[in-house]
């Protein structure tokens, strides 16, 4: 009673001119205990990404470390014509976006399909075959750069000595650009599948039991109710998931690019993209600001991307959009 | 009446066992080199059941310990530190967000959001940490860079805004504190979602090598990935210029030491992989992206 009484008393107060800062600011002193709660990760998001995009600037200037951001000379758009008229713009563009898109078509659609089996089976047995679905997923790039050797090696690989066994001929992997499409999407999808099948076996053990019992009382059969209930009461999930994997489509995997193909230089045509070669241009041509503006086109397109997708699903289902 | 067992359940039983095979016989292929002679490996080319089991390769390994432990030794100092540093962050921001009566809720969801979206990119994150934060060469540069991501602070709060605000209601009516509800309160509630998010974020950190890669040069720094990375540089070499080795008449079955590599490779891989399964349970119940929305 005494708490309305004062609360009327300040509302009185504020209509009498107690002004927008006053009101703001007793309101901050009422939430400011959770506002400390979430301070430390607000400073650190600020300083490690809100940061780095002022330093976008580095993109519009001729960067020279020993000048720093503030001292180095501004070029205008000279970083970006650089790298547009070089043959490598189109080259790792494409590379980039095709590959993601295989990437996200591929898992997306072998990891739902183990979700929904997931679901149909004992939930005992469902342990074993998680783990060790989940395997991969777990190990580095690096580790997977051994594995993958260990079958594409030229001389002691087990693809080789299939191969050499069923009477064909070797072939130096490394040293070749076309077998990489193939060999990139397998990878990618033995490495993601377990983690995005959880998710979506996740998705769906969320999806309420009522409707599975109502519909075997109306006799659906089990592959009726994963078609006509599992699959579209977790669209949502996967359209979210596919919203954010599209803002991604501009900045592939830096590792499962860099490591498999072992970096090396032949089979560039097929597996370079953007991120490989913005890493190159940094630590190996050294040329910070051609590396900065082709990193800066990756998050402005990648940002692009995400609204536009957002947009789109927003106008099919406004319930499936991010936002 | 007993389920009759059915066709399809067959077939779903089958497909997973293809799959389970082809997930796990690559990595147990890495083992097998491992525990190959090398002489062998020339030989017979690699195979999944080693022809006879050798531990030459991890012996010539732990000869010489001071590499590796050192290597282990940065490893786990920046898992461990990065994963509890993390946890704690991410737990606290989750939770600020989740509250809806939180008066800045939005704007600082949004703020965490749009980093998802948008980034500086590599090169003025580089520069940010080299040139200004002078993190080159510490282990700082290994743990602050990757230690909150926004997509699990998003899962934090989607598994949050599931405690019931009663609880927290009546927490504050006998006289708790913000602080003391996140702690008392929040914190034990939200064991499956840590427990998961921690067996991730401590994967993260285990196997990280970008920032190694980026940001150490000092070789009382270099993290086990890293090892492995300048190991496979050293591949690359032979590989690309096998002819020129083979010229030069070097002995490759001394030279390169693959069993040596993959033995490397497992003990990376190995500590994780002991660990990860017991975190299981609590994957489905701590991964509800479903509520990644709002």
């Amino acid at each position: 009673m005494a708490q309305t009484a004062a609360n009327r008393a300040e509302e009185a107060l504020e209509r009498n001119g107690g002004g927008f800062v006053r009101k703001e600011w007793r309101q901050f002193k009422k939430h400011y205990e959770l506002t400390l709660i979430v301070l430390p990760a607000a400073i650190k998001i600020f300083i490690f990404s809100y940061l780095p995009m002022y330093g976008v600037v580095v993109a519009f200037k001729n960067y020279r470390y020993d000048l720093g951001i503030f001292g180095s000379e501004w070029v205008g758009l000279k970083n970006f014509e650089f790298f547009f008229v070089s043959e490598y713009a189109w080259r790792i563009t494409r590379n980039t976006v095709l590959y993601e898109l295989g990437y996200l078509a591929l898992t997306t659609v072998c990891a739902l399909a183990l979700a929904v089996m997931m679901n149909e089976i004992g939930r005992t047995i469902l342990k074993v075959y998680q783990t060790a679905l989940f395997l991969p997923y777990f190990l580095s790039w690096a580790v997977v750069f051994y594995i993958v050797f260990a079958f594409l090696d030229i001389n002691n690989g087990v693809l080789n000595r299939l191969i050499e066994q069923f009477g064909g001929t070797a072939r130096h992997w490394y040293m070749e650009a076309e077998p990489w499409p193939y060999i990139l999407n397998i990878v990618a999808l033995w490495k993601r599948i377990g983690f995005s099948a959880l998710v979506y076996y996740a998705g769906i053990m969320a999806i309420n039991q009522e409707y599975y019992e109502a519909a075997k009382i109306d006799g659906a059969t089990r592959l009726q109710m994963a078609t006509r209930i599992t699959i579209p009461m977790i669209m949502p999930l996967v359209a979210i998931l596919i919203i954010l994997a599209i803002g991604s489509l501009f900045s592939g995997d830096f590792g499962l690019h860099f490591f498999i193909p072992n970096n090396s230089g032949m089979t560039y045509p097929t597996t370079d993209i953007i991120d490989t070669y913005v890493y190159r241009a940094l630590m190996g041509i050294g040329d910070p600001g051609m590396a900065a503006a082709v990193g800066l086109v990756q998050s402005l397109v990648g940002l692009a991307l995400v609204v536009s997708a957002n947009a789109v699903v927003r106008k099919i289902n406004p319930d499936n959009s991010l936002w | 009446m007993r389920k009759s067992f059915s066709l399809a359940e067959l077939a779903i039983h089958l497909i997973f066992v293809a799959t389970t095979i082809a997930m796990v016989v690559p990595f147990l292929l890495v083992v097998s080199i491992s525990l190959t002679e090398e002489r062998m490996l020339n030989e017979l080319g690699y195979r999944l059941i080693p022809p006879k089991i050798s531990f030459d390769a991890y012996r010539y390994i732990f000869e010489s310990p001071v590499i590796l432990s050192r290597a282990y030794g940065v490893t786990i100092m920046s898992t461990a530190l990065g994963t509890f540093g993390s946890l704690l962050l991410t737990a606290m921001m989750g939770y600020g967000i989740s509250r809806r009566d939180y008066r800045y809720n939005r704007p600082v969801t949004f703020f965490v959001f749009f980093t998802m979206m948008f980034s500086g990119g590599l090169v003025p994150t580089y520069i940010l940490i080299t040139q200004y934060l002078h993190l080159r060469d510490t282990i700082w540069a290994l743990i602050l860079p990757g230690m909150l991501s926004p997509f699990y602070i998003m899962v934090m709060k989607g598994f949050l805004t599931k405690v019931p605000h009663e609880i927290i209601e009546s927490a504050k009516i006998d006289g708790a504190r913000e602080w003391t509800i996140f702690v008392r309160i929040v914190l034990p509630l939200s064991a499956p979602a840590l427990a998961t998010l921690g067996l991730f974020i401590s994967f993260n950190y285990w196997n990280s090598w970008f920032p190694a890669m980026l940001y150490i040069d000092n070789e009382k720094l270099v993290p086990i990935q890293l090892l492995l990375v300048r190991m496979m540089q050293t591949i690359n070499f032979l590989t690309t210029h096998s002819e020129f080795v083979s010229r030069l008449n070097v002995d490759l079955a001394e030279f390169p030491n693959l069993s040596a590599r993959m033995a490397m490779t497992v003990l990376a891989a190995g500590p994780m992989m002991f660990v990860f399964p017991f975190f299981q349970r609590y994957f489905v119940q701590g991964l509800t992206v479903g509520s990644l929305k709002g």
